[in-house]
């Protein structure tokens, strides 16, 4: 069964998913505790592949028993098996926070959204361990035709920010259908590392055809990452949607295609080509520092904690992908370890921002008073996780930026840096606002008298152990994510030597 | 907004033709796409490997069965998705066992009746062959299904939603869907059971009364109707859903 | 001369890319969502039309293997579950392999059209999904134009 490990990781979710659809409209249930189970399996399997990564190196699985490129592989070597570890852990503490959210918020739907949320996580599986360019469109599809509709399930302004994100999802996947086709008409291969043979072989790199389809892929994959002037379908998405989906999509959408462009540049057309022969990483360095600033300076602006939120996530992309085009080695490793380190902050501020939504029934800033002495646990999740984003030591947002700050200024990018620091300052001011507000409860308790319930009048109490348990594990592994950064790293960087960037000249 | 759109389409399209020039002309049998070896085997090599004259049947199913799996799931998740974005109510119908009582909106019309009554069992019977000889000439799980689908289609335009509703009742179209995938991901799990990767046919010889190659052959069709079941049902549900406006009463 | 000849062997080509930019601009301009929807199907449906063209092989049949092909002795039986067993008047599979002879030029390249059928089950998918978040907006907001619903969000706040 070992050998399986890597499909079981995605195939597990995607099984309960169709059980729960056929079982889950009578029982409800049902539903939860199917849910769980997937996910248990998947994290397990990841947790068992990654073991496998370390071990014996990349290892690949054939779907049909089919070598490529005639079949489709799954292909995971230290990249995709932590991502995916990060992904099939992310989906399973959010599900855990949803068994009270999701009756709540989506009442009479409780066993599609979860059908839902199970497809989603497998979409996302999918892309992250695919070795398929073209697999990796269908999976793309899948998750994000399952994120407008867990997104439209929200309230009114929902539905609204799903169509936009259809619209806009729809042209980021077209175009990058369309790049793997100007990859297939010049090298007639599907296959990631088969397309890299071909493109070596025949001597591609400077065939216009190879430039468009790059430029094609990665103009796609921005827009579907939200990539600072592309990201319009972002923050009200976010915003509107159901807790339970923002927790899930918030970590997740973004990272995952980070990843799809990290495996772009470097499986599909290797770094010299793009670093070193289009000479675009200045221009794509100063898109992000302008991405981390504009972002971070709108999220200064927001009164809703979610949309905050939301603009944060548009500055940390910025941050990835300037760490990507950074052209060295430790940017490479400091964005690949923040996918991760991301991945599990913004998941600790996103299932905050959803018990706060829970509990209160409001999304602005002033909803947070005083609840120190009310919710002392759950402010402690939150602590960590702001000061991850922050970037205070030992969290693990301290050394992902760390790394990033090194890549930085080794590859002589100033401006990079200074945009960071900038924003890391930024961070501070916005999260240490809501501590104070959290704290002293500086606003006069106004406002209340539209909330009539029992519970707000008593002011809210601590969160129940299903939303509260998820946020503390969340903050304990951003602790161990920081701790032990140095294994991860070790693990980033045995994948990231192979490709010997350090030696592009610029 | 427009002036903004225009200059990113043109900028957009002048980045596309550019590489124009480049590519293989059109029909060219030596171009890299149609002459590397991935494009030959699947034609020198399906009908060997598989016994399936039709290679597109071939690749959709057996080589590339993983993407189709997949592709049977975007068609249920846009089902599902369009289900319950639309719904107001509570599905509660759902779990009802009453029984819905019949009554027409209007008298159906003779001719329209009559017409119906003679093309829908033509048309459900072409779905079949068509998914049934989809290995032999072009046909398919999609295709099928979305003829067979399109039937209960025409009897819900001819009659109204009721009608249609009787034979194909909301539960029965997502069981039926859920039934369809499972189909198809059970073939692959029988496989991964049996000891090899999932959805490698082969294996299925030990418990199908076929030869290796034949056992591809057959579980290619099995997928397929697997397919045809997930397609039917989901095209009459996005159509009743979106005719009624998510209430499954009547249609526009 | 020259560039009619550029033009004329890579016309599909051409034409793709201009019923793609008529999509992305109805797409990125309209205020109208269904409007936009409509430009969606035509943007999708213009990259169909470029897989497929480069799947065309001049002279090539469709990717479906002649009927005397795998039907040697011509039988009129069409099962295909009967070669290797029953009363053995087909010659089993092996031995028809053993005398099939498959011209590759003969027949079109069958990838393209397997990745379109995706490309177009994901077309369907994101249209449906699209138009029932339109009827919802309509639902909501009480239009489907893009200006009348920012504007009633915002008279709202």
């Amino acid at each position: 069964m070992i050998d399986q490990s890597p499909a079981l990781i995605l195939l597990a979710p995607f099984l309960l998913a169709i059980v729960l659809a056929l079982l889950g409209i009578k029982r409800e249930w049902l539903c939860f505790p199917l849910v769980i189970a997937g996910l248990a399996i998947s994290v397990a399997a990841s947790v068992v592949t990654l073991m496998r990564v370390i071990d014996e190196g990349t290892i690949q699985y054939f779907f049909g028993g089919w070598e490529p490129p005639f079949g489709i592989n799954l292909r995971v070597d230290g990249l995709n098996a932590l991502v995916a570890l990060a992904v099939s852990t992310v989906s399973l503490l959010t599900a855990i926070y949803s068994k009270r959210a999701v009756p709540a918020e989506t009442s009479d739907k409780v066993s599609q959204f979860y059908t839902l949320y199970l497809l989603s996580v497998t979409g996302l599986l999918g892309i992250v361990l695919t070795g398929d360019a073209f697999n990796l469109y269908v999976l793309i599809e899948i998750s994000a035709l399952t994120s407008y509709a867990l997104i439209g399930m929200g309230s009114r302004r929902a539905t609204l920010a799903a169509y936009k994100y259809l619209i806009m999802g729809t042209i980021g996947a077209s175009f990058y259908l369309l790049g793997v086709g100007y990859l297939y008409i010049k090298t007639g291969s599907l296959n990631m590392y088969d397309i890299q043979e071909q493109i070596v072989a025949n001597n591609l790199h400077s065939s216009p055809t190879i430039f468009v389809a790059f430029v094609v892929i990665m103009v796609g994959v921005w827009i579907k990452m939200a990539f600072f002037p592309l990201h319009s379908w972002l923050p009200n998405s976010y915003t509107y949607g159901p807790s339970t989906t923002s927790a899930l999509l918030g970590p997740l959408v973004t990272k995952v295609m980070i990843y799809v462009m990290i495996r772009m540049i470097l499986t599909v057309f290797s770094p010299e080509f793009a670093f070193d022969q289009l000479d675009w990483s200045n221009i794509v360095v100063w898109m992000s520092v302008i991405a981390i600033l504009a972002a971070s300076i709108s999220a200064l602006s927001q009164t809703s904690l979610q949309k905050m939120l939301a603009f944060l996530i548009i500055a940390e992309v910025g941050y990835m992908v300037g760490g990507v085009w950074l052209t060295d080695e430790m940017g490479m490793v400091g964005s690949i370890y923040h996918i991760i380190a991301d991945a599990f902050m913004t998941l600790c501020v996103f299932l905050f921002a959803g018990i706060i939504f829970t509990k209160t029934g409001r999304r602005d800033l002033s909803a947070m008073e005083g609840l120190f002495t009310k919710m002392p646990l759950t402010m402690v999740g939150f602590l960590v996780g702001a000061f991850s984003l922050i970037g205070i030591p030992p969290t693990a947002g301290f050394f992902s930026k760390w790394y990033l700050i090194q890549g930085g200024i080794s590859s002589g990018h100033y401006e990079y840096v200074a945009a960071l620091l900038i924003s890391s300052l930024i961070n501070a001011v916005i999260f240490f606002r809501i501590i104070e507000i959290a704290y002293f409860g500086t606003k006069p308790a106004e406002g209340h008298g539209h909330h009539h319930n029992e519970e707000h009048k008593d002011g809210p109490k601590e969160a129940s152990f299903s939303m509260l348990f998820p946020l503390l594990i969340t903050a304990a592994l951003l602790l161990g994510i920081g701790l032990y950064n140095q294994e991860v790293v070790a693990i980033i960087t045995n994948f990231v030597s192979q490709f010997n960037i350090g030696a592009i000249i610029l | 907004m427009k002036s903004f759109a225009l200059i990113a389409v043109i900028l957009t399209g002048w980045l596309l033709l550019s590489a124009v020039s480049d590519f293989p002309d059109w029909g060219d049998t030596e171009s890299p796409a149609n002459d590397y070896r991935l494009s030959q085997h699947y034609i020198t090599e399906t009908f060997p490997e598989s016994s399936v004259p039709n290679m597109v049947t071939a690749v959709l199913a057996d080589y590339r069965g993983y993407d189709t799996m997949f592709e049977t799931v975007v068609i249920f998740v846009a089902g599902i998705a369009i289900m319950s974005i639309l719904r107001r109510k509570p599905l509660d119908h759902l779990k009802d066992k009453g029984k819905e009582t019949r009554t027409y909106k209007k008298d159906p019309d003779l001719i329209i009746d009559t017409t119906c009554r003679l093309m829908i069992p033509i048309i459900q019977l072409f779905a079949l062959y068509v998914v049934a000889h989809g290995h032999h000439s072009p046909g398919g799980g999609f295709q099928g299904g979305v003829i067979f689908g399109a039937s209960f289609i025409l009897l819900a335009l001819s009659r109204d939603l009721q009608a249609a509703q009787r034979w194909v009742p909301e539960k029965r179209v997502l069981n039926l869907a859920g039934i369809g995938i499972l189909i198809y991901s059970g073939f692959g799990f029988a496989c991964m059971l049996l000891g090899s990767n999932f959805l490698d046919y082969e294996i299925l010889h030990k418990i199908m009364p076929a030869t290796p190659v034949e056992a591809r052959s057959h579980s290619m069709l099995g997928v397929e109707i697997g397919v045809a079941f997930t397609c039917t049902a989901i095209m009459f549900s996005i159509y009743s859903n979106l005719a009624s406006n998510g209430d499954m009463k009547e249609t526009l | 001369m020259e560039l009619f000849e550029a033009l004329s062997t890579k016309f599909n080509y051409w034409i793709y890319i201009i019923i793609m930019m008529i999509g992305l601009y109805a797409m990125i301009s309209k205020n109208n969502l269904v409007k936009k929807l409509i430009g969606m199907s035509i943007f999708q449906t213009a990259i169909i039309l470029f897989y497929v063209s480069i799947g065309v092989k001049e002279g090539a049949t469709i990717p479906i293997l002649y009927h005397d092909q795998v039907h040697p002795s011509h039988g009129d039986s069409h099962h295909e579950a009967d070669t290797g067993h029953g009363e053995d008047h087909h010659p089993s599979h092996e031995e028809i392999v053993a005398n099939l002879h498959i011209e590759p030029d003969d027949f079109g390249n069958p990838l393209p059209h397997v990745l379109m059928l995706t490309a177009i089950v994901v077309g369907v998918a994101t249209l449906g999904v699209g138009l029932a978040l339109t009827q919802k907006v309509y639902r909501d907001f009480g239009s489907i134009e893009e200006s009348e619903i920012l504007k009633s969000i915002k008279s709202a706040k």
